[in-house]
């Protein structure tokens, strides 16, 4: 069986479209209407509470941190405020991406534009990437946001706790955005009406990080970094650390979000930061319910679910090694067992695999693992 | 174009709305809070997703899949990941029935 290519344009984001794959319709739970109205529900309060907590601890963490910079007493502060900010960013970013975060629309747009930045994210591409994830979770050469791409690069993946490969990569994109827009992949999914948008947002955050940047030369201190970017590094290893139990080690090219997304409970502090999006294949399933209704939501549609990993260990217990038999078999992956009360995969609409050609002789192992 | 019956008033909750198939189309009604009815085509203008399945909010439906916006009154698009509009349809209420005006 041939290598997954993951770009965009490549031959498997031509297969994908050929056989379906690419914008299917995908298994959904059933839930009454009813009900599901009641969860789709928006709410404001919910999400001013948090972001009274989230910004008022950012302004305090960062606050003690100047106040006692340079001695190291600072560092478990800017630890704290790194977390906020590099990592709790990204579900902010999340949530107010898909608009469900606040009932308030401008309340939605002005933490996604806050979060987008602190996360390094073009907020006017990544809604757009983030949409087609939506679309084709997990689908080689359609879903631009798989984290661990098979065979998983270890060097890569540990280097992410720090954001170092999305440094690295968002540096030149966004200068590059700021100067000539979207790349020739961002522009397979960011209509060219928005084009322009890309550009100005680029140069947005292009002003604000020179502007940090020149601060720090002129002060001859690394401390007004601290404040602006460098969380991004510090800070996003909690981000990494539930972001790839989202997909990891799961199946890739279905359309069953029980076969590809996962479930973990958490503790508390981490579903702040996180805002609840441990409860993954719910979010995917039915991406309009907001973060605070995604535990009901759970406990409507469990029985037709895989079983919740109870915490991060136990989930990591089963990923890590899937990730390093991953990196002799391409194909391998995990495969939970489905509770009785719920309605069985289906295996047909599963056969198409990355890497081959589409045709009769096309073998139905897209399942293959334990 | 003809009218067609699409439902009884009483089959959409108020701030709801039902799909409709006919002809080989399909179409969503809408019932608003304001108890008035209105109709439009049954897909978002983003993906090929029925949009029954979304959330009325006011005279907004939102798109289950990825929450696009549209006034259903207009047919307007009202966020992305939106851009086209929604094609609308003449809706009429007799007898408590509810009709539109579709090819
Ligand atoms: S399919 Fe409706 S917003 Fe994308």
């Amino acid at each position: 069986m041939g290598k997954r290519d993951y770009s965009l344009l490549g031959p498997d984001a031509t297969r994908a479209v050929e056989t379906g794959l690419a914008a299917a319709a995908w298994y959904h739970t059933d839930v009454p209407r009813r009900g599901m109205k009641a969860l789709m529900q928006r709410e404001d309060g919910p999400a001013i509470r948090d972001s009274v907590i989230l910004y008022g601890c950012m302004i305090v963490f960062a606050g003690i941190g100047i106040a006692l910079w340079p001695g190291w007493w600072s560092a478990p502060f800017w630890l704290a405020y790194g977390v906020l900010y590099g990592s709790a960013s990204d579900s902010r970013w999340h949530e107010c991406g898909h608009g469900t975060a606040f009932r308030t629309k401008w309340m939605n747009d002005v933490v996604y534009q806050i979060a987008s930045f602190m996360i390094m994210r073009n907020s006017a591409t990544w809604r757009w990437s983030h949409a087609r994830h939506h679309t084709d979770t997990c689908i080689v050469g359609r879903d631009p946001e798989i984290a661990v791409m098979r065979p998983p690069q270890f060097v890569k993946l540990i280097g992410s706790f720090f954001g170092i490969p999305e440094v690295i990569d968002f540096v030149p994109r966004i200068i590059r955005n700021a100067l000539s827009g979207p790349t020739p992949q961002e522009r397979t999914f960011v209509p060219e009406s928005e084009w322009g948008k890309v550009r100005r947002v680029a140069q947005a955050y292009c002003a604000i990080h020179a502007a940090t940047l020149a601060l720090a030369l002129w002060t001859g201190s690394i401390l007004p970094l601290m404040v602006i970017g460098l969380p991004r590094i510090y800070g996003a290893w909690h981000h990494v650390l539930t972001g790839l139990l989202q997909h990891g080690g799961l199946a890739d090219n279905v359309i069953d979000h029980r076969l590809n997304s996962r479930t973990v409970l958490m503790n508390p502090i981490s579903r702040f930061i996180y805002w609840n999006m441990n409860y993954h294949v719910e979010h995917h399933m039915f991406p309009m319910v907001p973060y605070h209704a995604l535990p009901r939501l759970h406990d409507a549609i469990r029985h037709d679910l895989p079983a919740p990993d109870t915490s991060m260990l136990s989930a990591y217990r089963q990923v890590w090694p899937a990730f390093r038999r991953q990196l002799r078999h391409e194909d391998y992956f995990l495969k939970r067992a489905l509770p009785p009360t719920a309605k069985p995969y289906r295996e047909d609409l599963h056969r198409i695999s990355p890497g081959t050609p589409v045709g009769p002789a096309t073998p139905p192992h897209a399942l293959p693992a334990e | 174009m003809p009218w067609t019956k699409a439902c009884a008033t009483q089959d959409i909750d108020e701030e709801d709305l039902i799909r409709f198939d006919h002809g080989g189309q399909t179409y969503a009604i809408y019932h608003s809070p304001e108890g008035d009815f209105y109709a439009t085509a049954g897909k978002c203008t983003h993906e090929e997703v029925h949009l029954c399945d979304g959330l009325v909010m006011g005279h907004l439906i939102e798109c289950p899949k990825h929450n696009g916006k549209f006034d259903y009154r207009t047919g307007k698009a009202k966020r992305a990941l939106v851009c086209i509009n929604l094609r609308t349809f003449p809706v009429k209420v007799e007898d408590g029935d509810v009709y539109i005006e579709v090819p």
